[in-house]
């Protein structure tokens, strides 16, 4: 039951970044252009999102389990530290580019735009190299050799 | 500033918004899962063990996502999304948004819809932080070079 509710939340969620017009990187920058001609549709998308999300979490922050019998996966942390800041910054910067952030891109990607392949695959190399520089970086430091 | 009222779509805009909103209430209340892209794509990279499934049958939703559209939307419904950026662009765009959601733990869906649904401080400031750096950029790109 939970396999079908990932897929079809996938399929829906698509279908949402299409429609609102989210899958546009040009669309995308005129909402960036703040100082330019002004496109505010993705304020509309943000509101219409968080007016049906705010109930959802209200209700699933008041749980312990979800509707169906899982677990409840919730961030507990709020501290606003460098990673977040410093990240933010960073994936802001590369959303305001090219105009694709994660989800437009993978969408776009499937319905055979190279520039979105291009952009995924690049994407995705930076996740990766990410992730490599944390394991080095939090590595236990291998012991001297004392001879 | 002046509004493009030309590009504006408050209609199909505000209705996709509402469907962002259903697909995140229905992941948490059924999967209890944070609907992120940049999370749920990154856990893969590489994925741990029992904590892979979840992530693949969600993005193959996504991915069969436009095929699906392209069924039920008639076909002068959607128009062509126009990509501005040169290849090389969207080369460095990539990475930056790679390391930088993975830097910052979210994005555009995980901190900007599911958090600020949440009333979560960090993802109130993550989204402050990140559109704040997509105007300056977008300023500098179109108004300044």
């Amino acid at each position: 039951m939970h396999r079908i509710s990932e897929f079809v939340v996938g399929l829906l969620f698509g279908l949402g970044l299409m429609l609102s017009g989210m899958t546009d990187p040009s669309k995308v920058l005129g909402f960036l252009d703040l100082f330019g001609a002004w496109d505010p549709s993705l304020m509309l998308v943000m509101g219409g999102a968080i007016a049906v999300g705010f109930f959802a979490f209200a209700v699933a922050q008041k749980r312990t389990t979800n509707f169906l019998g899982g677990a409840l996966h919730l961030p507990t942390s709020s501290q606003i530290d460098q990673r977040l800041v410093l990240g933010s910054l960073v994936f802001g910067a590369g959303w305001g580019l090219a105009g694709f952030c994660p989800g437009p891109a993978l969408v776009s990607m499937a319905a055979g735009q190279d520039k979105a392949l291009v952009f995924v695959v690049a994407m995705v190399f930076g996740m990766i190299a990410y992730e490599a520089a944390q394991r080095f970086v939090h590595s236990p430091k291998q012991p001297r050799d004392t001879k | 500033m002046t509004l493009d009222w030309t590009h504006f779509t408050p209609g199909t805009s505000l209705a996709g918004g509402v469907l962002l909103g259903v697909a995140s209430a229905l992941f948490v209340l059924l999967n209890g899962r944070i609907l992120g892209i940049s999370g749920i794509l990154g856990g893969l990279l590489p994925a741990k063990v029992g904590d892979g499934a979840w992530r693949v049958t969600f993005l193959l939703g996504l991915l069969v996502s436009p095929l699906v559209m392209k069924a039920l939307a008639p076909a002068d419904f959607l128009h062509t999304p126009r990509i501005d950026a040169s290849m090389a662009m969207v080369v460095v765009a990539g990475l930056l948004v790679g390391v930088g959601t993975r830097y910052g733990s979210g994005c555009t869906s995980g901190h900007g819809v599911c958090g600020l649904s949440r009333l979560s401080p960090r993802s109130m400031a993550a989204t402050g932080l990140f559109m704040a750096a997509g105007f300056a950029t977008v300023f500098v790109l179109k108004h300044i070079l």
